[in-house]
């Protein structure tokens, strides 16, 4: 067990590499009753959200979901996030519990009449069962009910909720409940034959799929352009904060484009910190993130590196304790999951 | 926990099996345990001298690198090739084919200061 965002949490239950086996093979539950959730509502809820947000929420319909950033002023990223859209005028954010505290002062500093702000985080339990066979194990616990389509999210008897998305690439859902009844509903998916894992499968799988991991590869320092995840940005709905410099970095290309890194042999396990360095060994910047791929058996990992180096194909090394070992620019992800669908 | 009655054993949780002046060293079934899957192993240069206490090998599991301390000082005359092809020896067979690397002991007081099977197990409760 390990402190993680002021809750003790397991690296693993058994094994690092056989859960994340389990995901990508059959199916893992992993316990997120640690992120934050909060409902915005009111008449101005969906124009406020999209004048703090980074993706554009007048896309949504009824019970969809997308990907977005709170960002600051310099487009830089206080927390990635989901957004579901419930009903006309209320919507459900999940945010990282690291960066709840912040992300709810930030909001509260913005806010404006007509958007109501509840944090719930504390009433929520909240599980991720996650790879191909999660949906056999909803359909095990919950016989009577559909899981939504792929990024929806949907209301369940007995006050749970299920949304359609997850951290692995994998098919799964995250189910969320009020959490006195979180150890039951957890106990019932084991039971269904998800494998419990930690937070070590969880950085294992999120990495192989290259999505990023806020206070390592996203930071107020760095903007979604940076890190290649302009899809989830929408420049063109109106003004938003942090537009200005997302707009004019889109224009120009960004300096530096955090990358996937992929070993060409076998190495020591690539690790966050880890310097990234040239053919010359001249150093080029620093992994954000790092593991031995278990799908793979190679080490990846992602770094923000100036942008002449930052194409796929280039060649680059990563220093560990001294050693230098080779590896390549790769395009994202690293790892293609078979059995997406949904 | 496996603790073989024969070996010596350290605080940092190395073995040590000694045969003449020569002394192979490893990590405890209980050491390998905590780290779980071993999935790669930094071996020390054949022919450098190390002292009791020196970072001597890197045993890398996927959560954590973790450094192997010398229990003894010596100079290192051989390693284990096999444990850099397939680390998951040092897991399956912690006390055999996973050992990591012989030195050719310095001082023999050294070793004899180790703790036994019983002591080791005592302290690892």
């Amino acid at each position: 067990m390990v402190p993680f965002a002021g809750w003790n949490m397991p690296v693993m239950y058994s094994s690092i590499l056989n859960e994340h086996q389990a995901v990508r093979g059959s199916a893992g539950i992993f316990d997120i009753s640690h992120m934050g959730q909060f409902i915005v509502r009111g008449e101005s809820a969906e124009a406020w959200l999209n004048r703090l947000l980074a993706n554009n929420v007048a896309k949504l319909g009824d019970g969809q979901g997308q990907y977005s950033f709170l960002l600051n002023e310099r487009g830089g990223v206080i927390d990635d996030l989901i957004v579901y859209r419930r009903r006309a005028g209320e919507f459900f954010l999940v945010v990282n519990a690291a960066k709840a505290d912040e992300d709810l002062a930030w909001l509260k500093a913005h806010g404006e009449a007509g958007a109501e702000l509840i944090d719930q985080s504390a009433e929520w339990a909240g599980m991720a069962v996650q790879g191909p066979e999660s949906p056999a194990a909803w359909a095990k616990v919950f016989p009577d009910t559909d899981l939504p389509p792929r990024n929806g999210i949907a209301d369940l008897p007995g006050g749970g909720i299920v949304c359609r998305t997850g951290y692995t690439g994998e098919d799964g859902f995250e189910y969320f409940c009020p959490a006195s009844q979180g150890a039951a509903a957890f106990r019932s998916f084991i039971d269904a034959r998800a494998s419990p894992c930690g937070l070590g499968a969880r950085d294992t799988l999120r990495l192989e799929m290259c999505y990023p991991l806020n206070g390592s590869d996203l930071s107020p320092e760095r903007t979604p352009i940076e890190a290649g995840l302009g899809f989830f940005v929408d420049l063109e709905k109106g003004d938003f904060i942090g537009r200005e410099r997302l707009a004019a970095q889109k224009q120009a290309g960004p300096d530096e484009r955090l990358v996937a890194i992929e070993c060409t042999g076998k190495s020591a396990p690539p690790r966050a910190g880890y310097a990234v360095v040239g053919p010359d060994g001249k150093g080029l910047g620093t992994l954000s993130s790092g593991v031995l791929s278990p799908s793979l058996g190679r080490g990846i990992g992602m770094a923000y590196l100036p942008r002449e180096c930052a194409k796929v194909g280039t060649e680059v090394q990563i220093d560990v304790r001294g050693r230098q070992f080779p590896a390549v620019i790769v395009k994202k992800p690293f790892y293609k999951p078979t059995h997406q669908k949904g | 926990m496996n603790i073989p009655e024969d070996l010596r054993y350290d605080k940092s949780h190395e073995w040590v099996r000694l045969e003449g002046d020569t002394a192979t060293i490893g990590i405890t079934d209980h050491a390998q345990e905590e780290l779980t899957d071993v999935v790669f192993v930094e071996l020390p240069e054949v022919g450098r001298a190390v002292d009791a206490g020196d970072p001597t090998a890197v045993v890398e599991s996927v959560k954590a690198a973790s450094d192997i301390y010398s229990p003894v000082a010596g100079e290192v005359v051989e390693v284990n090739d096999a444990v850099e092809a397939d680390p998951a020896l040092v897991n399956t067979d912690p006390y055999g084919a996973g050992w990591i690397y012989k030195l050719k002991v310095r001082d023999m007081a050294q070793v004899e200061a180790m703790m036994d099977a019983a002591a080791y197990r005592g302290m690892i409760g």
